[in-house]
């Protein structure tokens, strides 16, 4: 299994979940290596297998040799990946620049079909794999200041759904989360902007309720729900 | 890796995949479509992924978009591994 950004937030939370449930994690990271190698410990202590990776997502050209790192690392084929690395960088639509407009779109979208498609390979031979990718409530719905993320994960669950179909036959899911505010990092400003009223269950979510839902959908009792997108949002998107 | 190819070896192969994605091996020749075998197009990017494994012979979608029957598979492989 490769968690990609998983050194922190929800990536570090499912590489636990997954490990929990006998994965054996290969976890990427690319500015928190110490985040990184405190989750492998974590896992490890926990009685898991774990390895931290340091990958660029948008760098296309290290993406083969960070799959075939991982497979030396977890002694096998990489048959679940969990695409979770993501930025940020927020602005009316009117005023993103292009350099912020191709960031976004580059990890949040572009690095994960670059990811799945390398997965794939391996996964369409063994008949078998779980992908997963973290979008987002942003994105089916509106949230002013973020259109390129919007579309970066809009464009995220219309390729889950689509490459489903076309691994289906082979045993292989691909599905995605769509969180909603989510305690991390990434969601700090957010937070502390009023926006808990927005949300019906009036909370945010934790890193391990997202991570509950990937287990899930990386599990052997999910491989016939593939395609989807289940949402993560106390209620946001209802 | 390209000097050991030989059709031989290669038809060994695409049949030896047309098998594991349920073919069946009375209906294998060179003459025979894939569409009449019900080889489907994740079935011949399987095929190009093999073929790369076991020969060193990267083929993109566009080349594989071109062939119709086993023997242009078998002929595309030889060629390219030339």
């Amino acid at each position: 299994m490769l968690v990609t950004g998983g050194s922190r937030g929800i990536g570090a939370a499912c590489a636990r979940a997954l490990a929990d449930d006998g994965w054996a994690v290969a976890l990427t990271y690319r500015t928190s290596p110490g985040g990184a190698q405190e989750t492998v410990r974590e896992i490890e202590a926990a009685g898991g297998r774990a390895t931290a990776i340091g990958l660029d997502v948008n760098d296309a050209r290290a993406i083969p040799g960070a799959l075939e790192e991982a497979t030396a690392a977890l002694g096998g084929t990489v048959l679940g990946l969990v695409n979770n690395a993501g930025v940020r960088a927020d602005d009316l639509a009117v005023s993103i620049e292009d350099d912020a407009w191709e960031t976004v779109l580059d990890t949040n979208l572009t690095a994960a079909f670059r990811l799945t498609r390398q997965a794939l390979r391996g996964m369409v031979r063994a008949r078998f794999g779980r992908i997963v990718n973290v979008a987002s409530v942003v994105g089916p719905r509106a949230n002013a200041g973020q259109a390129n993320y919007a579309a970066a994960k809009a464009g995220l669950i219309g390729f889950t759904r689509t490459a489903a179909t076309e691994v289906a036959r082979r045993g292989v899911t691909i599905n995605a989360v769509a969180p909603g505010f989510i305690r991390t990092d990434m969601t700090a400003d957010v937070l502390q902007n009023g926006a808990l009223e927005a949300i019906p269950a009036r909370r945010a979510g934790e890193p391990e309720e997202v991570a509950a839902c990937v287990r899930f959908l990386a599990s052997d009792q999910a491989g016939y729900v593939t395609g989807t997108t289940l949402f993560v949002d106390g209620g946001l998107s209802a | 890796m390209s000097t050991t190819v030989t059709p031989e070896r290669v038809e060994e192969v695409v049949y030896g995949a047309l098998e594991s994605f349920g073919a069946d091996p009375s209906e294998f020749s060179r003459t025979v479509t894939f569409e009449e075998l019900d080889v489907d197009s994740l079935d011949l990017a399987e095929l190009s992924q093999i073929a790369e494994e076991e020969f060193g012979v990267p083929l993109k979608g566009a080349d594989v978009k071109g062939i119709r029957t086993v023997g242009d598979a078998i002929d595309l492989i030889v060629i390219r591994a030339q």
